[in-house]
């Protein structure tokens, strides 16, 4: 067999915090191929991507190798000195990561930055030039020269990450390490930074190590897989049958965690893995995951489990003979719908558009937007980025002032713009769940005076009864007594979450605008957080709101789902119908773009280019520029389709008859 | 960018404008009649009153005012009730005497303060960066006239290496002479500050991903500092540079009078002493209007370094 890209051996790395040493990874030892594909993944707090800079040896300087080592190449890299480090950085290896914005500098052109990879090999300006636009081509950008001449904040974060990628590249490094290279882009740029990295890797025979929490992306992408937990290897094998016929405990959970096979709130609640992980430096048990393992057993506490082999797979427990047992555990009921669209609805938008003014121009973020949200019903917002969900979303709470006046209601009244101008009532009844809880709480208040001060001031208890509806409402959100003197800072992401749930259900809303609830949070505990959305939901006849760029999470939780492109609705209707279709074309294509965890079957379909902007938007149907169904002649790209009622009682926007609309994702019906 | 320079250019008019409102009002409120003050306590009323309407500051106050402003926007700010000759030929020399001091002061401090902060930065945490930080701290809230006298008694009464005060004349190394110490005491005042903001600033840019890039690129640590670190922590530490430029003018007061240095500080105590009404006035508008100048600047200088700035970034 011939040397590995990288190797790892039985790698025991710890961090110094305040003299004593916090061991991260616990003896990890796998080895990446050259040309192979190697996932790592696990939760947060995994260790995946210390060992990511492990294997260019950049780690903060409180970090201490305990034993094992690593090979990059050949060559035993915690021994190498200042400059055989450069060296081996400068040729053999190259790393990606997320937000390729903070990546590249922003005071220098990005063919400047570019061409530095390759003046570094010793080439000369001219040489390095010409590479540089060479591989930028490569990396599929059409106009090699004028990207070149620009600066990084003048590039979207497809193109940033395709410069990154090229960067990576120039120097043909035998080995690309990926940490989480498309956390935080669109589902459609995703697809295609994906399909990029695999085409590249294909013609370059690079080896590829590849870090993320999106499974769906590992399978895609992925030759082999191991999954990391508490800084050890619990399953490692083939990533087609780790994820297919998983065999340790913990990859069982972290996979039926996900919402999965068109998964419904009505029809069960989502599995989660009770219990946490072990902290950073704490003592191990003699099975890492035996605190949360239901299979568990006296001798998982004794004995810590070696590899079993079972063909070209490797578990790290002691049963794996009765994991079979998990999969026949009964998944809980759900909880059944109750929206009765007899009613009156709650909230009503009739015709609502919001233009930002901005350097004398006009963005038209949304554009006559109708729908009607009932009592107890999710209404899921769908679409990418710049296509006018989060400004929807937030001209109902009321932070921004729709274009016309009189154009949304609630509970049957006017609802106002701005929320210093709407009554209590109003105001109490919409409320938000941000993305990302650490910046929506205040850190130097404890969860007490956060829910309490919601409490008073939202549903305007007196002080007597605060202490009272504190403990019902903690109670609800699963939090217990004991965190209520904690800050937030104390608490892990799904906690916290928790906290911002509780305070925007301080004041009993009618509405909650749920933007990207879970996107910061692992599966396990996204998972959990779901499952509390649909139990106050149901409890409350609460309406959501929802908005997330996961769309298998949209569908879990929405009864119904509009879609949106460029501020307009291209589609609204029942989620399983939209999912399945028949639907418009731009679902089909979002739909398509998600990798799954399951495997796709299906080719993808491609979005040329970029989502247009919101100034100059194009005529006829906004979407005709990338289409894939435009019709012949000019119908598409002159005549604005109209909303057109379906049979199930939704609208969508298309120039195709309803009946021979695609559908039928295969990744998500399975 | 042209917007913004457009944007920036009309605003300091505006402060111009009121600046000149504020110097003319505070004089004219100033307490004592001017005739009084410049005859003196024996005169008679009525030549008191007499020299008063000579010079003019009886009228109305908006006429009065226009008249002033007038001639100060063709830089004519009267004659000095002292010296009976125009204020601006005072003003003038002064200014190129303390412009002198500031440009020394600068050239000595900039390139110690941002050198000083980014070695303290490369070293965060470790001695030599306590040694800077606390040094630089130590000196920036130590009184100017306290660090002035010590630089006097040791370099001019004790050593004798240098004078004590005076104003430059003559040869450039004779002026220099006279200079160093109080843009010493100056450049003392003002390190705290810029290596502060220096040593931020190399330390945010030297966690920031663009430098891991650049490093795992595998360029050289120095490249790594000079390309990547240097280029981005320099931003900050300008505007504050910028910013101190005009505490730098107005504290130049009680330095020059320290030194005897014949500057703008201390042509305005003198005019405020004497009720050198005129005098008074074009000074401080004149500090007032380079302090805005300076700032000015530094703003479009800030604006043309950053790419984001200048080239108008998409919200």
């Amino acid at each position: 067999m011939s040397t590995p890209a990288l190797e790892f051996n039985d790698l025991q790395l710890a961090y110094m915090v305040r003299g004593q040493a916090r061991e991260v990874l616990r003896g990890v030892s796998f080895a990446v191929q050259p040309g192979e594909t190697y996932g790592l993944v696990g939760e947060s707090g995994c260790g995946k991507s210390t060992a990511a800079y492990t294997a260019v040896r950049y780690l903060p300087t409180n970090a201490r190798i305990l034993g094992g080592d690593v090979h990059l190449a050949g060559r035993d890299i915690l021994s190498l000195d200042k400059k055989e480090l450069q060296n081996l950085r400068a040729n053999d290896v190259s790393i990606v990561y997320q937000d390729p914005g903070q990546a590249l500098n922003p005071t220098i052109k990005v063919g400047l930055q570019l061409m530095e990879a390759y003046q570094l090999l010793g080439q000369s300006k001219h040489d390095a030039l010409t590479n540089s636009r060479e591989i930028l081509r490569k990396v599929q950008i059409a106009d090699p020269e004028s990207v070149l001449g620009r600066y990084p904040h003048q590039l979207s974060g497809g193109m940033q990450q395709r410069v990154v990628i090229a960067m990576a590249l120039a120097c043909n490094p035998q080995l690309i390490i990926l940490d989480e290279p498309t956390t935080g882009l669109d589902a459609t740029v995703e697809a295609e930074v994906l399909d990029l990295i695999r085409g590249l890797r294909d013609e370059f025979g690079t080896s590829v190590l590849f870090i993320s929490h999106n499974l769906g992306a590992i399978r895609a992408m992925c030759d082999r897989v191991g999954v990391l937990y508490a800084g050890k290897l619990v399953e490692e094998g083939r990533a087609q049958d780790v994820f297919d016929n998983p065999q340790h405990p913990y990859t069982v959970g972290l996979l039926r965690c996900l919402p999965r096979h068109g998964s419904r709130k009505s029809a069960q609640r989502l599995e989660t893995i009770p219990g946490f992980q072990p902290l950073l430096g704490a003592p191990l048990p003699a099975c890492v995951f035996v605190d949360r393992c239901p299979l568990a057993t006296d001798k998982c506490r004794e004995v810590a489990p070696q590899w079993t082999q079972l063909g070209d797979r490797k578990v790290r427990c002691h049963h794996v003979d009765r994991v079979h047992e998990l999969v026949s555990s009964a998944l809980p009921e759900g909880t059944p719908s109750t929206v009765d669209r007899s009613s009156t609805p709650m909230l009503v938008l009739d015709g609502v558009s919001k233009t930002f003014h901005q350097g004398g121009q006009a963005i038209k973020a949304v554009r006559d937007v109708s729908l009607e949200l009932f009592a107890g019903e999710t209404l899921g917002l769908v679409g990418e980025s710049g296509s006018g969900k989060t400004t929807l979303a937030h001209t109902v709470l009321g932070i921004h002032a729709p274009d016309q006046a009189n154009t949304i209601t609630f509970d049957g009244k006017n609802l106002k713009p701005g929320t210093r101008k709407r009554p209590a009532d109003q105001v109490r009844g919409i409320q938000i769940i941000f993305q990302n809880p650490d910046s929506a709480l205040n850190r130097r208040h404890s969860v007490r005076r956060i829910i309490g001060r919601s409490l008073r001031r939202l549903a305007q208890l007196p002080h007597s009864e605060v202490d009272g509806a504190l403990q019902e409402i903690t109670a609800s959100v699963r939090l217990t007594e004991r965190h209520l003197d904690m800050r937030p800072s104390q608490l892990s992401g799904g906690l916290k979450q928790r906290v911002a749930i509780a305070r925007a259900f301080a004041g009993h809303p009618r509405i909650v605008v749920c933007d990207e609830p879970t996107s910061s949070l692992d599966v396990s505990v996204q998972a959990a957080i779901l499952n509390l959305l649909g139990d106050l939901q149901h409890d409350r006849d609460t309406s959501y709101l929802f908005i997330s760029h996961d769309l298998r999470v949209v569908r879990y939780l929405s009864d119904r789902i509009a879609v949106l492109y460029l501020g307009r609705i291209m589609e609204l209707g029942p989620a399983e119908r939209v999912f399945d279709g028949p639907h418009h074309p731009y679902t089909e294509a979002l739909l398509s773009a998600a990798p799954s965890v399951d495997g796709d079957t299906r080719e993808r379909i491609r979005l040329d280019g970029e989502i247009p902007s919101a100034v100059n938007q194009p005529s006829g149907c906004v979407f005709h520029t990338r289409c894939q169904r435009r019709l012949e002649g000019d119908l598409c790209s002159t005549v604005e389709p109209p909303l057109t009622p379906t049979p199930d009682g939704g609208v969508i926007r298309c120039h195709i008859p309803f009946d021979q609309l695609g559908g039928q994702p295969v990744a998500l019906r399975s | 960018m042209a917007r913004y320079v457009l944007r920036r250019f009309g605003l300091a008019v505006i402060t111009l404008f009121i600046l000149s409102i504020v110097v003319f009002t505070v004089s004219a409120v100033l307490p004592g009649s001017v005739g009084r003050a410049i005859l003196g306590p024996f005169a008679d009323k009525r030549s008191v009153d007499q020299l008063n309407n000579e010079l003019g500051v009886n009228g109305p106050l908006l006429n009065r005012y226009f008249r002033w402003a007038s001639h100060a926007i063709r830089g004519d700010f009267g004659n000095s009730y002292k010296y009976k000759s125009p204020v601006m030929d005072f003003v003038s020399k002064s200014l190129t005497s303390s412009l002198k001091l500031a440009l020394l002061t600068l050239v000595i401090v900039v390139p110690l303060g941002v050198i000083g902060g980014t070695i303290a930065a490369l070293r965060q945490g470790k001695a030599l960066d306590r040694i800077i930080t606390i040094t630089g701290l130590s000196l920036a809230v130590t009184p100017e006239f306290v660090i002035g006298i010590v630089m006097i008694l040791l370099f001019a009464v004790k050593l004798g290496w240098l004078p004590s005060g005076g104003t430059p004349k003559g040869a450039i190394l004779d002026q220099l002479k006279v200079m160093l110490l109080p843009a010493l005491t100056l450049t003392a005042i003002l390190f705290g500050y810029l290596s502060r903001m220096a040593r931020a600033g190399a330390i945010e840019a030297l966690n920031s991903d663009y430098t891991r890039t650049a490093t795992l690129k595998g360029l050289p640590r120095h490249v790594v500092l000079r390309r990547h670190v240097m280029r981005n922590s320099l931003l900050p530490t300008i505007a504050v540079i910028a910013s101190q430029m005009s505490y730098l003018l107005g504290g130049l007061l009680v330095t020059e009078t320290l030194f005897n240095y014949r500057g703008l500080g201390l042509l305005v105590a003198d005019a405020a002493r004497g009720k050198d009404i005129p005098m008074l006035m074009g000074a401080v508008f004149i500090v007032g209007a380079l302090a805005m100048m300076m700032s000015l600047l530094a703003d479009l200088l800030i604006a043309w370094l950053n790419p984001r700035v200048r080239l108008g970034a998409k919200q």
